[in-house]
């Protein structure tokens, strides 16, 4: 009788998230009348603007990623080194990201970086984009921070960095070829999580007027029938691959844990 | 970051050193405030002011005209339900995987897919549902020509109420499976063994001791799930446009053109959302320390 329960309770479950998945993908198979083609996957991907977006959006994840490995890495080493009283404070900073609305956080920037303010960054295109780049880089910072210092819990970073020192190592040194390597798994599961994260945000973009690939999809969808399914569906697959890698990277090294 | 060439034109003595190591988390510090922190305050305390910078509470009172009343109590209902059956539906299945016996295989790729679920947010998924629920998506047809049940006339609209609250469980339901499995892994056994020698039944257990150690964790990811949909922006714009006037699309607007035609409202719009989220996520830090009394 438990037991009749539980597989009722898992398959309605597994419907529910089936259904929607299987509804996008019937849905984009079905832009040619009467039959089954990959017609509108052909016109989402030959489209320029499609290729645009995407590909700012995939070098502007590239860039977040690059900056909050750089922000992230020494500041969760450095506090757990030098300020373990610090702790407990940054952690609880890098989760605001979660409390605070997107939205809200985006709208500040409007108001704090513009034209007329002392730090005039929407007053021109690369200082928009360096601003959706931090942006996106506040966002991920719960990911980032969390995976990176679960990664460094489970190694001894205070004797690696008084034997890395009595060998003569500098702070360079032993955060790029002693604490990086040995976090690399974490470090490469909070990329992932970020690069699936910028892929698809709207909210930001949209406000700061960017042609990033969360924009070009709502656009579409406003116009459309059949190439927004096709576009759901790669987005699917892209979120899968990322989760996958991360999934695939952790099994490496174990005691790293993935972020999610 | 090394810094002691002040001390050494005096080697012989402890050289009084700054405390240079706080600088070490400067990068960190000055990031978060010029790029969180001060953004978020510029919002707050511009929802007390006037246009010309004086202290104000008008902002504040005109948030309670009926319109934008009307899209906080929309927006909180909708947070609310989706994150009640969120957490009812994702307790089920959590717990038919955990504790109803179904074989061990099942759990790896239910967390995985879980994982990935509550990430497939914002605008595909809203095209995922348009293309299941919608007029013409898979479900609402297969209804209407194999059944004979139209949805349309029976009142459902995907751009309504029901319609984005079922699109928001999509990644509700995964976060709470995800959130309560290690909770409901942390109920120890020997703590049921322990009731049923004293006599308890299966029902008194439940309710005299899992219940109240799950109730915290419960409670906790309640609102944390209600905090994640109100603060939901894409998935509601890909969905409904503009047609359903929740709070986040309506302060999209605002920022996009100020439809209100005042642009301190605005502050007071995303103030009143961060003092939701705010309360939401304080319910949610409290309840997990508590939770984590027992659940070590």
């Amino acid at each position: 009788m438990k037991k009749f329960w539980a597989w009722g309770a898992l398959i309605v479950g597994l419907l529910y998230f089936i259904l929607p998945l299987l509804g996008m993908t019937n849905f984009s198979l079905k832009m040619r009348r009467g039959v089954y083609s990959f017609d509108a996957y052909a016109v989402v991907l030959g489209d320029p603007r499609f290729q645009e977006t995407f590909t700012y959006s995939v070098v502007m994840a590239l860039f977040t990623i690059a900056f909050g490995v750089l922000l992230v890495v020494p500041t969760a080493y450095w506090v757990r080194l030098k300020l373990p009283g610090l702790r407990p404070y940054v952690e609880f900073v890098t989760l605001l990201p979660l409390v605070i609305p997107a939205i809200v956080i985006v709208f500040g920037y409007i108001r704090l970086y513009n034209t007329s303010s002392w730090l005039p960054l929407t007053g021109s295109i690369t200082g928009t984009n360096i601003l959706l780049m931090f942006g996106y880089a506040t966002l991920s910072l719960p990911y980032m921070y969390r995976a990176v210092d679960t990664g460094l819990r489970s190694i001894d970073i205070t004797t690696l960095t008084e034997a890395a020192q009595s060998l003569g190592a500098g702070w360079t040194t032993i955060l790029t070829r002693i604490i990086l390597p040995n976090v690399l798994v974490a470090v490469l599961s909070g990329a992932f999580l970020t690069f699936a994260i910028v892929i698809g945000e709207f909210t930001m973009a949209a406000l700061l007027n960017r042609p990033a690939f969360g924009p070009y999809m709502q656009l579409l969808g406003a116009n459309r029938a059949y190439e927004p399914a096709a576009l759901a569906v790669i987005a699917f697959a892209i979120t899968w691959g990322c989760l996958g890698l991360i999934q695939l990277v952790s099994r490496f090294q174990k005691g790293a844990q993935s972020p999610v | 970051m090394s810094s002691d060439s002040s001390a050494a034109s005096q080697p012989t003595r402890e050289p009084f050193r700054l405390p240079l190591h706080w600088l070490g988390a400067a990068p960190f510090a000055i990031f978060v405030l010029l790029f969180l922190i001060m953004p978020t305050m510029r919002i707050v305390i511009g929802a007390f002011q006037t246009p010309d910078g004086s202290f104000t509470l008008d902002n504040i009172r005109g948030l309670f005209t009926t319109s934008i009343l009307s899209a906080y109590w929309i927006s909180i209902k909708i947070s609310i339900a989706s994150a009640l059956l969120g957490c009812l539906i994702g307790f089920s299945v959590a717990a038919a995987v955990v504790l109803g016996g179904l074989p061990k295989w099942i759990r790896g790729p239910l967390l995985t897919f879980s994982g990935v679920a509550s990430n497939f947010a914002g605008v595909p998924l809203a095209f995922a549902f348009l293309a299941t629920l919608g007029p013409v998506g898979l479900v609402s047809m297969f209804l209407k020509t194999q059944v004979g049940i139209d949805l349309r006339a029976l009142g459902f609209n995907i751009l309504s109420f029901w319609g984005l609250t079922i699109t928001y469980l999509f990644f509700q339901i995964p976060l709470m499976i995800l959130i309560i499995t290690p909770a409901l892994d942390g109920l120890k056994r020997e703590w049921r063994e322990a009731a049923q020698i004293l006599g308890a039944t299966n029902a008194q257990y439940w309710r005299m001791v899992a219940f109240p150690i799950l109730l915290p964790s419960f409670l906790g990811t309640l609102a944390l799930l209600f905090a994640n949909a109100f603060g939901a922006v894409a998935t509601a714009i890909a969905l409904t446009g503009s047609s359903l006037s929740i709070v986040p699309i309506l302060l999209f607007a605002q920022i996009r053109g100020d439809v209100l035609g005042n642009p301190h409202l605005g502050y007071a719009l995303a103030f009143g959302m961060i003092v939701v989220t705010g309360i939401a996520n304080t319910i949610y830090i409290w309840l997990r320390a508590r939770s984590e009394r027992w659940l070590k």
